[in-house]
């Protein structure tokens, strides 16, 4: 373990911090107040939203004293920031949206709840795309902490590059060290999309694992929340604190106990059979991502591991019936912004309905309107069978088909996106080059598997790479497990942009 | 098929969203090209399959639970409505619906 007079405190790992923390060599407070620093050093990013310096110091102040009592959780006096996905108390939630600029929750979500109680202290709000669509958080309305208008959040890996998204801020707040972890949640994609293009780890649990209350509805029936750090091992630490039943709060939410997802974390990769989809490495997958990959591949043969070919034969379908069941579901979740209860309310309007489409036109952003428009159009009548209905009905193939590939392996691996991050701007004109980059993430979401992204390498213009790993259901354990080897073996989740 | 500008009306009304005639025909470019790539979905033959809602249901039974109908919060009408645009004695204001 190192000591803080040889390391920095944001170079440490979650668990190299908790246990410096339990040993008192440093309080939270003190830790609280460099990662305030250091993320107020680096706001050019843009990667936080909020920040409540007083708020925070409470919270340090409070993890202290749990630790003088000898209270203390396995997160204790750790500094984690979250998703503007889920609501918090003493911090403005926000989804990054206009609609809802400045707004106070009155509770905390409950994955935010957890990590409190397992002793977490909170530093802030971090930028996501508005209400989590996006690939790139170039959708975001909220102006990041330092700026006064909305600006992009920049990839720290080359800050003229998207993070992305939609769990951008997220993302760039573990790469740059402004947080030793964060949430984020995956509707799509949205953890292991940007971890892969940042250089971090995410994982996004089996759907239903962590509670969704609190969570601002994307898509309800694909929406699941997930830690993102530097390392397998950290996230293990932190999803085991996230996730467990509420029952009384999400009705999705499964009734499988809580568990220690560290527990198998050593465990040998001897004779595990790694399922390689051919429909992963065709023709659209970059030949840089490819080679990144595919050597990451090599280690796991030399860690004992067999690589077995499958086949996912929707793959190509799951863009379709992922981008009808998502809009169609925030079409009806978003359809509770009509500026009565909270949000934005427009400022002249002639009558009740004129006063919802235009609160609803200025508090939503373009891709917001656009995703609205497609659920409303495939939900109404006369178009519900053909659409909505046709793709549930595609997504139960999809998830049969991940049944059958898991009869000849015990987890499967691909890249996580056709190539590395691109340019801001870049795909500005053309949303649906965002779509169809969604490829590779979107088949473990339609299924509810959980997924998760492992820096794998890098490649072109020296840009972060990710291996996606996919397990069967409830198998996080031995998706962390199989992500620790890899990172015992390589040293790409230690590597650091440049600059910071 | 491909939407037309009446589609586009029709669908933002039951949006409720007002869109001026620049955004319309954005919009109707934009959804015309989405429904191209949906295309090749409707041709899937999906006869006698059962639509999956939630994921897990592919392997297992799930029951989506109902929590008894009891009060569980105690009463913070201030710091719910704290975030509402418009509030009079602890009432939401809303435009007159009834004349």
């Amino acid at each position: 373990m190192s000591s803080p007079s040889t390391t920095a405190l944001h170079d440490l790992s979650v668990s190299d911090l908790a246990r410096l923390l339990r040993a008192r060599e440093v309080s939270a407070v003190e830790t609280a107040q460099h990662f305030l620093a250091r993320t107020k050093a680096h706001q050019s990013l843009g990667a936080y939203v909020a920040l409540n310096e007083e708020a925070t110091l409470a919270q340090a102040r409070a993890a202290d004293g749990r630790m003088a009592a000898g209270t203390a959780g396995a997160l204790q006096g750790v500094p984690l920031a979250h998703k503007d996905v889920f609501v918090t108390r003493n911090f403005p939630s926000t989804a990054g949206s206009k609609m809802l600029a400045g707004y106070q929750s009155p509770f905390d979500a409950t994955v935010v709840r957890k990590l409190a109680e397992a002793g977490a202290v909170t530093l802030g709000k971090l930028n996501c795309d508005e209400f989590a669509m996006g690939s790139a958080n170039e959708n975001s309305a909220a102006a990041p902490v330092g700026f006064d208008t909305p600006a992009p959040v920049r990839n720290p890996w080359d800050t003229r590059r998207i993070p992305g998204g939609s769990s951008g801020g997220s993302a760039v707040a573990v790469a740059a060290r402004l947080a030793p972890a964060v949430t984020g949640t995956d509707t799509g994609g949205s953890i292991r999309q940007p971890a892969s293009f940042c250089g971090i780890t995410g994982i996004k649990p089996t759907y239903g694992r962590a509670s969704r209350y609190g969570m601002v509805a994307f898509a309800s029936s694909l929406d699941q929340a997930g830690p993102m750090a530097r390392s397998a091992e950290d996230c293990a630490l932190l999803l085991s604190a996230m996730c467990g039943p509420d029952p009384d709060r999400d009705s999705t939410s499964l009734d499988m106990p809580a568990e220690d997802f560290s527990r198998s974390l050593q465990d040998s990769l001897d004779g595990l059979r790694i399922g390689i989809p051919a429909e992963f490495f065709g023709e659209g997958l970059a030949p840089d991502v490819r080679a990144a990959v595919d050597a990451a591949l090599k280690e796991y043969e030399k860690l004992g591991a067999r690589l077995v070919p499958i086949s996912l034969p929707r793959t190509e379908l799951s863009i379709p019936v992922y981008y009808i069941i998502a809009p169609a579901e925030a079409s009806s979740n978003l359809s509770r912004f009509d500026g009565v209860k909270f949000g934005h309310r427009a400022k002249d309007y002639t009558d009740l309905v004129d006063m919802y489409k235009k609160t609803r036109a200025e508090g939503f952003g373009d891709e917001v309107k656009c995703r609205i428009m497609i659920g409303t159009y495939v939900l109404s009548h006369g178009y519900y069978d053909a659409y909505y209905l046709q793709a549930q009905k595609i997504r139960r193939m999809i998830a049969e088909d991940f049944q059958n590939a898991f009869q000849q392996c015990d987890l499967i691996a691909g890249p996580v996106a056709p190539s590395v991050a691109w340019k801001l701007g870049e795909h500005g004109n053309d949303p649906l080059a965002d779509y169809l980059a969604d490829i590779f993430t979107l088949p473990a979401s339609l299924a509810g598997l959980p997924g998760m992204s492992v820096p794998a390498g890098f490649g072109e213009g020296n840009m972060p790479v990710g291996l996606q790993l996919i397990g069967n259901y409830f198998q996080e354990a031995r998706l962390l497990n199989a992500a620790h080897r890899l990172q015992q073996a390589t040293d790409f989740h230690l590597r650091q942009p440049g600059g910071l | 098929m491909a939407l037309t500008p009446q589609d586009i009306g029709r669908i933002a009304n039951l949006a409720r969203l007002e869109l001026n005639p620049a955004e319309s025909e954005r919009m109707l470019t934009r959804l015309n090209g989405f429904f191209d790539i949906v295309e090749k979905m409707r041709a899937v033959d999906t006869s006698g399959l059962e639509p999956l809602a939630h994921p897990v249901a592919a392997v297992q039974p799930v029951t989506l639970r109902l929590r008894e109908d009891i009060a569980s919060e105690p009463n913070q009408r201030e710091a719910n409505q704290q975030s509402a645009p418009a509030v009079e004695r602890g009432l939401f204001l809303v435009p007159k619906v009834i004349e």
